[in-house]
């Protein structure tokens, strides 16, 4: 089924500058239970976002008026933990198109580009160079080139990143995994009988 | 619809393998790598594997989203006969003979049951004998065999690895690939070897030593990797014991970890309920003994590690790998192994309430958790029924004791467990995720303790602000009975 289209991207960062983010946080379970893809972006990072009462939290980047744009800027191993493609859903539904970090867990990184958000890989240095960018000037705009896969900053510096020239083509074109594989049922029957 | 056609895939290589060539070829090979190459349906220079999917496991939160995608497009599930559902992140754990009280668990679990009769896949579902916790029900039905490829919408999918197969954890929209085509794209993650060996000290059980490794080599340590567990340390466990292993290879960022068939493998499957049974069995096992790694075959990481250098462990912070033993002292700032993690460590000490440098011996405990995939099998309730034999849990503390299935529910009943935990004060329920996750009533309250026997101690993972440490099931029962952190060998 088709996608949103990826080209290239220019936008303001919002900085969540802490590591190790898990699925969980992105999107807690309680808030697992619809059976549509839609609305987890109201839950986006909850806890650290409402507090008990459901009021925001002032402290919390999202709540921060100062910061706004489709490219989340966080930590590294990012999306570590569950699996729940949810957490994708909830990064997509919120706004955000692109998420950088300097390290994402396997199983997130795919389920972002399966659902046309972009996880863009930097080194350390250059996630801390964007981190303090933004902080000193939150209106930044960052630019992300998929074609010539880059992340280019307002002053003009910038880094490559590596994405798989299969899922770049998926992407650019909003293809998903499932209309190839279709194409591929017959020898995919063959290989069902002979292994049953 | 778009259609990805094979036109469009720019500078498409011809080289095309399937299993059977593949097998030809006489390199040393892994055993990770001998599974995955023979399931390999097509694989082109630069583009990810597809890999064919012996059996697939769905449950209720991950997989609605799937179905609808394919009344989308309008396909059937490709082999339903490959797939097998159960209820278990979302249910009640008291009264499953009820209707589901909270509204949207109902519905996820009532949109589960459509979906499957809908589209012929079978579910064993809250009531039915086989209903459990769906990496406890895969093996012990005999549905988990050695040199398959298994995935399930559920990261902890590794825990069949311990088979000697190759099982790993997807997202919704490879549920739905699944579905639709039997396979999943997926790019050949790299190998790794983690070898284990010597003799295990008094009161270490496998819990143990894999939060040990995974607090060697950080939450992150295996991202990329696929990890194979070997040496003598791991061939003396239990298939129960070597389950609790492979489950918690994606706390160190790997997608699975596996575990080479042998005896104790073959016994384990033996008249099982959906295993081939009789010469069927036989002929099985002579192939399944094949499933070794050849000498001579690389990994691209080996680590190895002494068991008597492991103890009872614990974790302090809010990710797996902070953990230590248990008669150590939590870090200071300064001996972090990554300084650059100075903020988390902060934030994640801040919100379990402890100090830096700090002794997590003889801190109170609220709750206490036995259960989810990693410790909710048969030998863990007897492991921790054996432990509290005769003793009562100390006043004060909440212990929940969650069956991993409807089958280790009746085991331990037959076994009089439940009389050893109602005497104890232990609440035995009816199998699921529980408190492992927090998605149904069973949570953690805000600010409180619970050494839990599950997987992970994420921020909020048992319940909005509750605070969790991992730990295994031996150190569960030693917290329920003196109500604090213990260390286990002072009690046996
Ligand atoms: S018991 Fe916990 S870790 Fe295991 S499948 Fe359920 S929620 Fe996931």
């Amino acid at each position: 089924m088709s996608k949103e289209k990826f080209i290239t991207l220019t936008s303001q960062a919002v900085p969540l500058s802490i590591e190790n983010i898990d699925t969980d946080q992105v999107i807690p379970a309680r808030f697992l239970k619809a059976t549509t893809r839609e609305g987890f972006g109201e839950n986006l990072f909850r806890d650290w976002r409402y507090d008990g009462e459901g009021k925001p939290k002032s402290d919390f980047v999202l709540n921060d008026k100062t910061y706004s744009g489709k490219i989340l800027v966080a930590g590294k191993n990012f999306g570590c933990g569950s699996s729940r493609e949810h957490a994708a859903w909830a990064i997509y539904d919120y706004g955000f198109r692109v998420v950088i970090s300097s390290f994402f867990a396997d199983i997130f990184k795919g389920n972002a580009l399966n659902n046309a958000l972009l996880p863009v890989q930097v080194s350390d240095v250059f996630l801390k160079k964007i981190l303090t960018t933004v902080a000193q000037k939150p209106t930044t705009e960052i630019t992300i080139d998929l074609q010539q896969q880059k992340v280019i900053l307002e002053d003009g510096s910038n880094e490559s990143f590596e994405i798989n020239p299969y899922k770049k083509i998926c992407l650019t074109n909003g293809y998903d995994d499932i209309d190839y594989l279709l194409s591929l049922r017959d020898e995919i029957k063959v290989f069902d009988t002979v292994n049953s | 619809m778009t259609k990805l056609t094979l036109v469009e895939r720019p500078t498409q290589t011809s080289e095309v393998e399937t299993g059977e060539t593949l097998s030809m070829s006489h390199e040393p090979k892994t055993l990770f790598d001998k599974i995955w190459d023979a399931h390999v349906v097509k694989r082109s220079e630069g583009y990810p594997d597809a890999l064919f999917i012996d059996r697939h496991f769905i449950h209720e939160v991950t997989s609605p989203q799937a179905f609808d995608g394919l009344r989308k497009r309008g396909v059937k599930v490709f082999n339903p006969s490959r797939t097998t559902a159960t209820a278990d992140h979302n249910v009640p754990t008291k009264d499953q003979h009820l209707p589901i009280k909270e509204a949207l668990s109902r519905f996820q679990v009532e949109t589960l049951r459509k979906n499957c009769a809908e589209f012929g896949v079978e579910l064993y579902d809250l009531g039915h004998p086989f209903q459990g916790i769906v990496h406890i029900i895969g093996p012990e039905l005999g549905l988990t065999l050695p040199g398959m490829t298994i995935v399930c919408g559920d990261s902890h999918t590794s825990t069949h690895g311990a088979f000697g197969n190759i099982a790993f954890g997807i997202g919704t929209s490879e549920v739905e690939q699944v579905l639709a085509t039997q396979c999943v794209l997926q790019y050949k993650p790299k190998r790794m070897k983690i070898e284990i060996n010597g003799k295990l000290g008094k009161g270490v059980v496998s819990k143990d030593i894999i939060l040990y490794v995974i607090s060697k080599i950080s939450a992150s340590g295996a991202t990329g990797y696929f990890v194979e567990y070997a040496g003598d340390t791991i061939r003396n466990l239990s298939m129960e014991a070597r389950m609790t292993i492979c489950n918690m290879s994606i706390e160190m960022g790997a997608r699975g970890g596996l575990i080479a068939p042998d005896e104790t493998t073959f016994n384990y499957i033996k008249g099982r309920k959906f295993a081939p049974q009789g010469e069927a069995f036989d002929a099985l096992v002579k192939k399944w003994e094949q499933l070794t790694t050849d000498k001579g075959a690389t990994y691209d990481k080996v680590l190895t590690y002494d068991a008597a250098d492991i103890a009872p462990m614990i974790t302090y912070g809010t990710n797996p790998g902070m953990g230590i033993k248990i008669t150590d002292r939590i870090p200071t700032v300064a001996e972090l192994r990554d300084i650059s993690e100075q903020t988390s460590f902060t934030k994640s000490l801040d919100y379990m309430g402890l100090e830096p440098g700090s002794q997590l011996l003889g801190k109170s405990v609220d709750y206490v958790f036995i259960g989810s995939c990693t410790n909710a099998r048969i030998e863990d309730l007897r492991l921790v029924a054996n432990m509290v034999k005769g003793k009562q849990k100390a006043s004060g503390v909440e212990v929940w004791v969650i069956p991993g299935s409807k089958q280790v529910e009746e085991q331990a009943k037959k076994e009089g467990l439940d009389k050893i935990f109602e005497a104890a004060g232990f609440e035995l329920r009816e199998p699921g995720c529980s408190a492992c996750l927090g998605m149904n009533e069973d949570k953690v309250p805000a600010g409180k303790y619970c050494i839990s026997t599950s997987n992970r101690n994420f921020e909020g993972r048992q319940g909005p602000k509750s605070r969790t440490f991992l730990a295994s099931p031996l150190s569960a029962a030693a917290a329920a009975i003196t109500g604090k952190v213990t260390d286990v060998r002072d009690l046996v």
